[in-house]
């Protein structure tokens, strides 16, 4: 067994889709959102978008985390990066994405500021220890799966003595954010397709809130074409008959109460803040982590005077509507043209995880 | 960024870390995070450089025979 090639065989893919072609009430709508980018990616690469029955609308949430960051803390990782002697280390998605006046990472990279592109934080640990004199500072950003790993490096810091590594946290929180979508009344959502990789670390039943008190059943579905389509299988029943309980789908790797150690470590460094601003969402309370006062040592945000700046959404950009599923991208009127992968205007286009990029890319025949 | 497949262990490190192999790539992890104790051949989901689980390949099983029934019943109907 090597859990890809299992799960994506055409035949039972074929039989799925048949399944819910049979299941779908022809009467009715089925808005199903996949919260997480990794979910709005296989939608688009194997065509499931296409295949589905036309009554059942994908609407793809606001699960990339490299799209909801805010256009201020952008700001301040140039900022940062802009320091005397510090190398920022950030993932490589963050290096293009638009800050203040379409300034990026990238540019500033370019200006000569020292940027790093690291695949894990680990080697950001690993540049601290070979370059005393340089101070490291990582970009944590993500939600509950990049998460751990971010808190694990501080532990591992301390251990180590290292000095000069600090964190610029900006860590996100999945099931927050879902009942924050669903506090809007005009929201069209009948239920969740469930993150893959996030629902391993918080486990399944992390979603009761979303499932008990709006009423909307959640299905924690794999990455594979299949579990995708057994998911929609999944919520179609669900749906018909009224009921909004959680599903576990992706068994083989979630279980309901998640990965018990990596919450432990992650509560042991990172508390909640007060409120965090979602880019195309707005202020979100407790939505974000911060470091804990104990490792105040290793916050960026602490140790360095953080400017704010300040940055609004553009004004006409209609993500905060689309990530909540009462409007299209196509709605928007800057979509496709003030407004593209290469100049992103708004949240959506930010990265190919995004609805609006999604949507841009793979839409060129009806554009 | 999100996107995290199904490797192979295939080597035990010191200090919780391996070597995993995707398609022959080979990368050193963390298995700090780890819940279960993981031995070489297990498939572990990992994440920005550490594993965050290990596959479960009973469970995996059982969504297969799923699969396969579905795919039974197909030949059932068309036969009959
Ligand atoms: S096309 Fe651009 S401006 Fe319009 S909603 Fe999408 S991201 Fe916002």
């Amino acid at each position: 067994m090597k859990y890809i090639d299992e799960f994506r065989n055409s035949q039972v893919a074929k039989k799925l889709i048949e399944n819910i072609q049979r299941k779908i009430n022809p009467e009715r709508k089925y808005n199903l959102m996949e919260f997480c980018g990794g979910h709005t990616h296989a939608i688009h690469r194997y065509g499931i978008n296409q295949i589905l029955p036309a009554n059942i609308k994908l609407i793809h949430g606001p699960g990339c985390p490299v799209c909801v960051l805010p256009i201020p803390r952008i700001d301040q990782a140039i900022w940062l990066a802009n320091q005397p002697d510090v190398i920022l280390c950030s993932y490589a998605d963050m290096l293009r994405v638009p800050g203040d006046k379409q300034d990026s990472l990238l540019k500033a990279k370019a200006r000569g500021a020292q940027i790093q592109i690291v695949y894990s934080v680990l080697d950001a640990l690993e540049i601290a220890k070979n370059q005393p004199d340089k101070m490291i500072i990582f970009f944590a950003i993500g939600f509950e799966t990049t998460t751990p790993p971010t808190a694990h490096a501080i532990l591992e810091a301390e251990k180590m003595g290292l000095n000069n590594f600090k964190v610029f946290c900006n860590h996100v929180l999945t099931p927050v954010a879902m009942a924050a979508i669903l506090d809007d009344n005009e929201v069209k959502i009948d239920g969740f397709i469930g993150p893959s990789h996030v629902s391993i670390i918080v486990g399944s039943d992390a979603y009761r809130e979303v499932a008990q008190k709006y009423q909307k059943p959640v299905v924690i579905a794999g990455f594979e074409p299949l579990d995708v389509l057994q998911s929609i299988e999944y919520l179609i029943d669900l749906i018909n008959k009224n009921k909004s309980d959680i599903i576990n789908q992706y068994t083989r790797a979630v279980n309901p109460e998640g990965n018990l150690k990596a919450q432990e470590i992650i509560a042991r460094v990172l508390e909640k803040r007060q409120q965090f601003s979602w880019r195309g969402l707005g202020q979100i309370a407790k939505s974000g982590l911060k470091i804990r006062h104990e490792y105040a040592s290793f916050d960026a945000e602490v140790q360095y005077n953080l400017p704010e700046f300040q940055s609004d959404d553009v004004k006409s950009c209609e993500c905060p509507q689309i990530l909540r599923g009462i409007k299209e991208p196509k709605d928007c009127k800057l979509f496709g043209k003030a407004c593209t992968p290469e100049n992103p205007m708004g949240a959506c286009m930010v990265s190919s995880e995004g609805a609006c990029a999604a949507a841009f890319q793979y839409s060129l025949i009806s554009r | 960024m999100c996107l995290a497949i199904p490797t192979q262990i295939i080597e035990l490190l010191d200090n919780q870390m391996a070597i995993t192999s995707l398609s022959g790539v080979k990368k050193e992890i963390s298995l700090a995070l780890l819940m279960d104790e993981v031995k070489i051949g297990d498939y572990v989901i990992v994440h920005a450089g550490y594993a965050l689980n290990r596959l479960d390949e009973e469970d995996a099983k059982k969504t297969l025979e799923y699969f396969a029934e579905l795919l039974n019943e197909e030949n059932y109907n068309e036969i009959h």
